[in-house]
């Protein structure tokens, strides 16, 4: 993991470096016209650019390393102190919609093959199949002409209402700016886990120990929370922490369509801006957020399978 | 292939054939309707703007008066062109690397599993960022972006079946028969894993269309200029609260019937060459 991300932190690093768009440039914005040639120099020189490339970096990851990001040019403020902000708004989002995909999803797969080949399992797969190629924008768009537009029930975008005091917003406002995004990220997100439920269900039906229980008599909902949830649960929430990069790329664009402040557009702003520093620190970031959701995802193998922990100690 | 029997109902095999043709030819028809499509249908025409769907205007007109069909058609030929070149090379290396993986030893073997988690382990849209970012956006810095990003699964899973084929008896025969590597690569392992690589680069291409239309929705894709679908789309929102709900609709509508037939065409192709008919 170490390696990895050492690896990470330099390769983008060359990317970035590599980019046609001038830092100082992208800095100094539309005032380029008053800045002389010997500031701009004196720039250069500040932020060190006229040295070689891996001198820069040697710069910029020693200072990562002690927890110093660099200031993002947009903001004007500390990158860690913009990703920590935009984060929590992201992880409100992303957590909510990662409940709520992974609830609806998994009951759905298991409706589906517990009736398989019945009229409702056909449209749960033909929902799923249909679903796992929409863009998600495209969903963020529908909803927002749905819910927004035509119904009325839900403002447009962003995370707080306009024209209000940062103190006097509510939660129920935040709330409410909450709901369509995070409808339209569990939309899409539901797809991957029914499906995958629904295939594994299927194998436990078909199993000895499932035609045993049968055999003496056992069906339904029984049959089911006793030989069933456990063996699907596993692989289902699995599943879902490793889904955490596609979350994120999902949150990207669900943000981008309801302009909602959170992590995502601001990667998306970083990177049509130029603004060095704060894509960087979001690469980082978001590679580590990854991580841990690998990390959870095995940690919850650990916990719910007994199995592998006796396979731990022998 | 004509042998097909008038009679329904057709067996598993002839159904999938059945969809995939049929698939085809619809993606067939949208290409030739983006390449023939008259250019003249979306220059600016102020006196027509704003219509909703009409039976001359099947998508609607945008604000400037441009015919939405046509903009869409072309839209799609667009992404399709892109999706081929993205998944085409995407797959490309992701058979090189799983061959190499497999069949050129321990050292490369792991270096490249490293480098599968290395761009596993960033999110894919924040790489394809990343890239367009550095290649300054347009078509060859989503091209690239594209190729770049979407080879790992497709090479861990290419890689597990080369392995298994290199265990198996035939090979290791060949092998104390002195045969070369390349040799043995080329005349064993490649025509077991075509049919690996055919399905994997079909069922690559929806997601490269999607991320294609995605990066060009956020901005950082193709040109503004371009009748792409991420264009069109991220154009409507402007548009979005005054209720004209036909410029994000159909296209997008569109996008994803496109993906589906590709989806489609993958997974049928699965089941021709996969031998074992117990799955649904």
């Amino acid at each position: 993991m170490v390696t990895l991300l050492v690896a990470i932190c330099f390769i983008s690093f060359l990317l970035v470096k590599n980019s046609p768009i001038d830092p100082i440039q992208a800095y100094i914005g539309a005032d380029m016209l008053k800045v002389s040639p010997e500031q701009r120099a004196k720039i250069t020189e500040y932020w060190g650019l006229d040295q070689p490339v891996m001198m820069q970096f040697y710069h910029w990851g020693s200072a990562v390393l002690s927890g110093d990001m660099g200031t993002s040019m947009i903001y004007r403020r500390p990158v860690m102190e913009v990703i920590g902000e935009r984060f929590t708004n992201s992880l409100a989002l992303m957590l909510s919609a990662w409940v709520l995909s992974g609830v609806i999803g998994f009951v759905m797969g298991i409706i589906a093959a517990m009736k398989k080949g019945s009229w409702i399992d056909r449209l749960i797969k033909w929902y799923c199949f249909t679903l796992a190629s929409t863009p998600t924008f495209w969903m963020g768009l529908l909803v927002l002409i749905v819910f927004a537009v035509w119904l009325g029930w839900f403002p447009v975008g962003m995370g707080v209402p306009a024209g209000v005091l940062a103190e006097d917003v509510t939660l129920l406002d935040r709330i409410q700016h909450l709901i369509l995004p995070a409808l339209t990220l569990s939309i899409v997100g539901i797809a991957n886990v029914a499906l995958h439920t629904r295939e594994k269900l299927i194998d436990v039906l078909a199993s000895d120990y499932v035609l045993f229980a049968r055999a003496r008599g056992k069906q339904g909902m029984v049959l089911f929370w006793r030989h069933g949830l456990r063996n699907v649960a596993l692989p289902a929430i699995t599943l879902q922490f490793a889904g955490f990069s596609e979350l994120f790329g999902g949150a990207v664009l669900a943000e981008q369509v309801f302009s909602y402040p959170g992590l995502g557009q601001a990667t998306v702003e970083a990177g049509l801006r130029g603004d060095v520093p704060l894509l960087l620190g979001i690469v980082i970031f978001t590679t580590i957020f990854v991580f841990v959701g690998n990390l959870l995802a095995d940690i919850s193998y650990r916990v719910l399978d007994p199995r592998t922990r006796e396979g731990r100690k022998v | 292939m004509n042998t097909m029997p008038k009679k329904f109902p057709l067996n598993h095999k002839q159904w999938a054939l059945a969809k995939i043709i049929l698939a085809a030819l619809l993606l067939a028809l949208v290409i030739i309707g983006g390449l023939f499509l008259d250019e003249g249908r979306i220059v600016t025409n102020l006196t027509d703007r704003n219509s909703p769907p009409s039976l001359e205007h099947l998508f609607g007109t945008d604000w400037l008066g441009r015919d939405m069909f046509t903009r869409t058609i072309m839209g799609l030929t667009l992404s399709i062109g892109v999706g081929l070149i993205g998944a085409l090379g995407s797959a490309s290396i992701a058979m090189f690397l799983g061959m190499a993986a497999a069949t050129m030893g321990k050292r490369a073997d792991r270096l490249i599993s490293w480098c599968i988690d290395l761009f596993l382990s960033v999110p894919h849209l924040v790489t394809l960022i990343l890239i367009a970012f550095t290649l300054g956006g347009g078509f060859k810095g989503i091209v690239i972006g594209l190729t770049l990003t979407h080879w790992p699964s497709l090479a861990r899973v290419i890689r597990a079946e080369v392995m298994q084929i290199r265990s198996a008896d035939y090979v290791q025969v060949s092998r104390r028969m002195g045969k070369s590597r390349w040799w043995i690569a080329l005349h064993h392992i490649v025509p077991h894993v075509i049919p690996q690589f055919l399905v994997g680069f079909m069922l690559l291409f929806p997601h490269v269309i999607l991320h294609e239309a995605a990066v060009t929705f956020i901005g950082l894709g193709l040109s503004p200029h371009e009748p792409a679908i991420g264009i069109i789309l991220s154009e409507s929102m402007k548009y979005l609260s005054s209720g004209m709900w036909w410029l994000a609709f159909f296209p997008g509508l569109c996008l994803l019937i496109i993906v589906r037939m590709f989806d489609q065409i993958g997974e049928n192709i699965r089941l021709l060459t996969s031998s074992d008919s117990n799955r649904d």
